[in-house]
């Protein structure tokens, strides 16, 4: 079952969807905080909702106001980065682009590329957390002490 | 925002605990920051803006500074781009007060910007940090004001120290110049 959970893993990173950045966060745990990474991820879901909302409020404003929806996608960018979401952290690269050139289309289409990532590695993380938690507690990788 | 304990294995040597407070409104960064302290054997203060980071500090006026003393901070490491205060801002407040200017500031951003870099190092900065930070960052930055904190207190041993070894050195010469 180690085994599958390794491969599962190694996909995650070999598709893309995962960088180094998720790599140094498992470094960070160890038995007095065993479950460091699916906390961290955790928190990131439950701020992604709310920093998401804001997006789409902003995108719904007439004009649009290119300075917010930057700094909204800042934060957004900065958390998904935190936790090695690379896809997301490209497609948000992309909406930041659009804000700068002023292009509100370019931004909604670019966001709905954000949001579908970002689901999609919702999904991969759950399922691969639940297995985890199934497949029994897991040698960490090493940290230099 | 209670200052939490150290982790598991700190315990070595005695070696001083260094009390970091950490700035940033990023709640997955504040647990990230948080976590990198800890297993850099430092006590961590994490709070969510510059001015609970001030008012953390007394710089608000309301605290005295005898329970200050107490929690005495050895580094601040800010993120840069927060709502409200800025971490450069807060940068400023710090080294513009008497009292709290010789405490190390590190600034952390995920944006690599040159202008931005010199601007904080100029108004004293110790470090400009990008995002996400790492681990090996941390340890390096502890071991870097251990370092100063240590010179600090071992100032005055060495000045007696000196004392003493320009004495002795003094006394060398006068042996080994017969021999030659």
């Amino acid at each position: 079952m180690q085994r599958q959970l390794a491969n599962m893993k190694q996909s995650l990173f070999d598709q893309g969807y995962l960088d180094e950045q998720f790599i140094q966060l498992e470094e960070l745990q160890d038995d007095t905080n065993p479950n460091f990474v699916e906390e961290v991820v955790t928190l990131y879901y439950r701020d992604s909702v709310r920093l998401i909302q804001n997006i789409e409020h902003a995108l719904d404003k007439n004009p649009l106001d290119f300075a917010k929806l930057d700094s909204h996608m800042h934060q957004f960018k900065g958390s998904s980065s935190s936790i090695g979401a690379r896809k997301v952290k490209i497609e948000c690269t992309q909406f930041r682009e659009y804000c700068r050139a002023g292009n509100g289309e370019g931004c909604k289409r670019t966001f709905q590329q954000v949001k579908k990532e970002y689901a999609t590695l919702k999904k991969k993380l759950e399922a691969y957390f639940q297995f985890a938690r199934q497949a029994g507690p897991v040698e960490k990788a090493c940290r230099p002490k | 925002m209670a200052v939490d304990e150290m982790g598991g294995d700190c315990s070595s040597s005695g070696a001083q605990e260094l009390h970091v407070l950490a700035v940033d409104d990023s709640l997955v960064d504040r647990k990230v920051i948080e976590r990198l302290l800890k297993i850099s054997c430092c006590k961590v203060t994490a709070v969510e803006s510059g001015s609970r980071a001030l008012q953390y500090l007394g710089l608000d006026g309301e605290r005295s500074s005898v329970e200050f003393d107490e929690l005495k901070v050895n580094l601040i490491m800010t993120d840069y781009s927060m709502p409200g205060m800025t971490g450069f801002e807060l940068l400023k407040k710090i080294k513009g007060s008497s009292r709290l200017r010789e405490i190390p500031v590190v600034i952390m951003s995920s944006e690599n910007v040159l202008a931005r870099i010199d601007r904080c190092l100029e108004e004293g900065a110790e470090e400009f940090l990008v995002k996400p930070v790492k681990l090996s960052d941390v340890e390096r930055l502890r071991d870097f004001i251990l370092r100063g904190e240590d010179k600090n207190k071992t100032e005055i041993t060495r000045k007696r120290k000196t004392c003493d070894d320009s004495f002795f050195a003094t006394l060398g010469i006068f042996t080994i110049i017969p021999q030659m």
